[in-house]
């Protein structure tokens, strides 16, 4: 391990990185420039991360770790393990993409656009790499406002009630949560969540704390019945806000789980893991039913990133190995389809303005690498094998037999939804005639946008073909998380 | 109490003995200056704010001590408010300054008037005896009701300047008949220290004592404007001068905080152990606390009125800083080893950081609270108010630099990291949990969701909406450096809030052992 504080540079690279783009002001050309420079400069300081991670230490990694506010006692302590590596390289690489979609398609506030995009990056990482409540805590609220304004100034005709309604709903559920880690803080004396996995709670508590975790990250992720934000959510903002949407925000909420719930309050957590199941399981089945039914092709991804979320709660709440690793590759892998598929329904957007099924068909004639494109991702998020979607599933309902016939069953139903959904909005938009003018007059993508369908459909099918480098690092820390798991936190020890 | 000169240590009272001399000297230079020299009276009253804190600065006392015969306290958080005081004022006439003159009410008789409601505060927050506690507020008060009707050709300045009096003349009555029985009922006791300590030994008769404490409670609660005593609020703030609203929320919440904290903590908390008249006073201020942030957070939601929807928002914002203070005032608290006894150093620990909480807050509010106005006064120019939050719509398109300023101000109201509103909230959250009022945290936190959509609606029309009338911002260069300052320093007092959280803290240390 180096002594270069690399986890402090992926938050901070982007932030102040964003904050120059923003003094930029209205030169465009050198605002996508520097921004580009800033998302590529992020990444790459992300890379030794992976490389430089053992994949067989027990516990955090890269740590950080000085005192930052001595009156609460609240670290800047920042690590990694085997559960959050891959989070930030994701969300790095994920911040490079949007920056590249949405460097023709913005042309209002150009620089505004951009800052947001890339401090909100550098805050998702603080999320994934915060140690101390209380960091973490803040920096999973300070994401809500670059959201919320990319939601609400660059997004359709509905997007003041869309970041409206997402804005009050999370922070109604994190807000309970904050009430949770000043009251951890009081019992246990400090903010370190690492310490905080050893704390004992008895069960009245453990169970007031388990539902004022779920009001927070259930919305985030989002959980039904709290997942109406989302789709209003994603139809409203632009193209890059959904792919970040989908990509990344959605995992905090998941990643909120593992980190805290789970080993804080295993007791409740085993108590009430037929309610997450059973939500779950109402997401993968119902939610995919209503996907269905869209006709408005944002819309319907954003469904389907609700049921493959309820794969994640799902498999996090089986509570063994298969399950939870399952659940963290469908996280990943959910991060490359979905926002994908968001760059796909982009591309096609910003020729046609219009994101309805129905204006579309007869696509594949004007625009053939497209459709490929479109079809790969299409595949992937329908679960086909070799595709990165598929590893995710089908770990998930390895785990669910474990547990159960009948909730594994359930959950494969989404094998067969997911298809229907996808291949028949597919067909819809894809083959046929050519349904109008507009469709007739489309042009095939630019090299611009064959580079970031490209990598990432690279990404897709290297880790559906080979998944090896994303499960190993998870091996140990899914292990260490399982022994919390299982220990009783009760306050008096068991004879 | 005896005042022979051995005692009365009169350096202590250098900066209020100064500003005094500099208002009167004020009248009479700019009686016979007048118009000749129209800045005048703004320039000597800036002067004189900045020599006062450069002398509250050099008489810092980290250790309390007590002059005119213990009439007058001089002690940590004694000077940190002071200083917080001047501050804000100076930052208040400056933001006014070309509003003012805009609308000719630029008159020095303006100036004379701050420095006097200046002179009010200080004398009310180093105030250690009930008459002098009186003498102060009323010299603030009185000063603001008539800045408050500068505008006399105004109908509704003059109306909100008669409104303000009234109740304000009411709740000064109230306070004064609470302070008589509270003199009766402790055998002529006007010292806050001795007060408390008869009240501590119990041999006072308990029903006067807590028939005073009830009155005292009100006057507090009204000079904070939370409710049941918040009603002038919102008219008065919609009814003034812009200007005088900016001084109106700012410095006044800070002297009446520090009438609450040395009244209510030093005055009537009775013995620690059986934490006597503090509980009595901290159920009355849990229901003030409690109904303020109920009703400031959903009756802002309604206002059209920029003015009023700060008044509302102000009204929240008092309610939260009373939490903290009365979080100091439980016996018992919960902590890492099952509870925390009274008495002991970690409960000691705990009652000073739950003080120190609500002087956070407040101090933390006064910064909010100049912004924001300093905002609408920024958009006010010649024969034009900026009254309404629909003048807000557009202002990235217009200037983007002060719709991010604005929207600084907007989030850290609503508590959202990393701005100074956050960590203002999570400080009295953190006290008030720990003081076991678990459900008032989480009324609390609801109300701060509702509060939330308010806010937002300032950011949503600044940057969402476009601009229906562009008016382009004219004032001078200083006043846009200076808030801008303000409004940076409130992000950057969120990233590192730990000087001003810790000093806040120092403070409360070196004054409790006078409570106790």
């Amino acid at each position: 391990m180096t002594d270069i504080p690399l986890l402090s540079l992926a938050i901070w690279i982007p932030i102040l990185g964003g904050v120059l783009v923003l003094a930029i002001g209205s030169n465009d050309r050198l605002a996508r420039g520097v921004a580009l420079l800033t998302a590529v400069f992020g990444f790459a300081v992300t890379i030794p991360l992976y490389t430089g991670f053992d994949p067989t230490f027990n516990g955090m990694q890269f740590v950080e770790k000085r005192p930052w506010i001595d009156y609460f006692k609240i670290n800047y302590y920042l690590g990694i393990d085997g559960l959050s590596v891959w989070f930030l390289l994701l969300n790095s690489f994920i911040t490079v993409i949007v920056v590249l979609a949405g460097w023709e398609s913005i042309k209002s506030r150009v620089s505004q656009y951009m800052a947001a995009f890339l401090i909100m990056s550098g805050l998702m990482n603080g999320i994934f790499s915060a140690l101390d409540g209380m960091l973490f805590y803040i920096f999973f609220e300070a994401s809500l406002i670059p959201l919320y304004l990319i939601i609400g100034i660059w997004g359709g005709p509905n997007r003041v009630y869309a970041a409206f309604k997402f804005f009050l709903f999370t922070l109604a559920g994190s807000l309970l949560m904050l009430l949770v880690l000043i009251y951890l803080r009081n019992v246990s004396g400090n903010f370190e969540i690492l310490e905080w996995h050893g704390t004992k709670l008895s069960m009245g508590v453990q169970t007031l704390m388990f539902f004022a975790f779920l009001a927070a990250f259930g919305v985030k992720v989002p959980m039904w019945p709290v997942h109406t934000w989302l789709p209003d959510a994603h139809v409203e903002a632009p193209t890059g806000g959904s792919v970040v949407l989908a990509a990344i925000a959605l995992k905090l909420g998941a990643y909120g789980f593992v980190r805290f719930a789970l080993p804080i309050v295993p007791d409740a957590c085993r108590e009430y893991s037929w309610l997450i199941v059973a939500l779950s399981l109402i997401a993968v089945v119902y939610i995919g039913f209503v996907a269905l039914v869209q006709t408005d092709m944002k819309k319907l991804v954003a469904y389907s990133s609700i049921s493959h979320m309820g794969f994640v709660t799902l498999g996090f709440f089986l509570q063994n190995k298969l399950g939870i690793e399952g659940a963290l590759i469908q996280m990943i892998s959910h991060g490359f389809v979905s926002g994908a598929m968001f760059l796909c329904i982009g591309v096609l957007y910003d020729r046609v303005h219009s994101r309805q099924i129905a204006d579309y068909g007869g696509v594949v004639n004007t625009m053939p690498k497209f459709a490929v494109f479109f079809m790969l991702f299409a595949m992937a998020n329908c679960g086909l094998p070799g595709t990165s979607g598929f590893i995710g599933e089908f770990t998930v309902i390895l785990g669910a037999m474990q547990n159960s016939f009948w909730v594994a069953f359930l959950a494969a139903t989404t094998l067969i939804l997911g298809a229907a959904y996808t291949l028949w909005m597919y067909k819809r938009v894809v083959f046929g005639a050519v349904a109008n003018n507009k469709v007739a007059a489309l042009q095939d993508i630019s090299r611009r946008e064959f580079l970031f369908l490209a990598v990432l459909a690279l990404c897709v099918l290297a880790m559906g073909l080979y998944p090896f480098p994303f499960t190993e690092v998870m091996h140990t820390s899914v292990d260490e998380l399982l022994n919390h798991v299982a220990l009783s936190k009760f306050p008096v020890a068991l004879p | 109490m005896n005042f022979d000169v051995s005692n009365l240590n009169i350096g202590l009272a250098t900066a209020e003995i100064f500003v005094a001399i500099m208002v009167l000297a004020v009248m009479l230079v700019t009686a016979f200056a007048r118009e000749t020299a129209r800045g005048l009276g703004y320039a000597l009253a800036q002067l004189t704010l900045i020599v006062a804190a450069f002398i509250t600065l050099f008489t810092l006392n980290t250790e309390a001590s007590s002059a005119f015969g213990g009439m007058f306290v001089s002690d940590l958080p004694g000077g940190i408010l002071k200083l917080v005081v001047y501050f804000s004022m100076m930052l208040a006439l400056l933001y006014g300054r070309d509003y003012l003159a805009d609308r000719k009410l630029d008159r020095p008789e303006f100036y004379l008037l701050a420095l006097l409601t200046t002179l009010g505060m200080m004398v009310l927050i180093t105030a250690n005896h009930l008459l002098v506690v009186y003498v102060g507020l009323e010299m603030m008060s009185l000063s603001l009701y008539a800045l408050v009707a500068f505008d006399r050709d105004s109908a509704r300045s003059t109306e909100a300047g008669m409104k303000y009096f009234v109740l304000g003349a009411l709740a000064s009555g109230l306070l004064l008949y609470g302070m008589s029985m509270i003199y009766g009922a402790t055998g002529g006791a006007l010292e806050l220290s001795a007060i408390n300590k008869v009240a501590a030994e119990g041999t006072a008769d308990k029903n006067i004592l807590l028939f005073g404490l009830v009155f005292l409670v009100a006057g507090i609660a009204f000079k904070l404007g939370t409710v049941p005593f918040h009603m002038w609020v919102p008219d008065v703030y919609q009814g003034s001068p812009t200007a005088v609203t900016l001084i109106l929320s700012s410095a006044p919440k800070l002297a009446a905080f520090a009438m609450a904290l040395r009244l209510l903590v030093v005055g009537l908390s009775g013995s620690p152990e059986l934490s006597g008249l503090a509980a009595h006073w901290q159920n009355m201020l849990l229901f003030v606390a409690a109904a303020s942030i109920i009703l400031g957070n959903i009756a802002a939601l309604k206002q059209t009125n920029i003015k009023r929807m700060l008044a509302y928002s102000g009204i929240s914002h008092m309610g939260f800083m009373l939490l903290g203070l009365l979080s100091g005032a439980t016996g018992n608290f919960s902590g890492a080893e099952g509870s925390i006894i009274a008495g002991t150093p970690e409960a000691k620990e705990l009652v000073t950081m739950a003080y120190s909480s609500a002087m956070f807050y407040a101090i933390a509010y006064v910064l909010m609270s100049l912004a924001a106005f300093g905002m609408v006064v920024l958009l006010s120019n010649k024969g034009f108010e900026a009254e309404n939050i629909e003048d807000f719509k557009g202002l990235n398109s217009r200037n983007p630099w002060f719709a991010l300023l604005m929207l600084f101000v907007m989030f850290s109201m609503a508590g959202i990291p990393f701005f100074v509103g956050f960590f203002a909230k999570l400080a009295v959250l953190k006290a008030v949990i720990q003081a076991g009022f678990l459900w008032i945290a989480v009324i609390a936190v609801l109300m701060s969701v509702i509060g939330a959509f308010y806010y937002l609606r300032i950011v949503k029309l600044m940057y969402f909406d476009e601009s229906t009338a562009p008016c382009p911002i004219s004032v001078s260069g200083e006043m846009q450096v200076l808030l801008s300052v303000n409004a940076v320093a409130i992000a950057l007092l969120g990233l590192m809030p730990d000087k001003l959280l810790s000093l806040c803290k120092q403070a409360m240390e070196t004054m409790l052992p006078l409570a106790s």
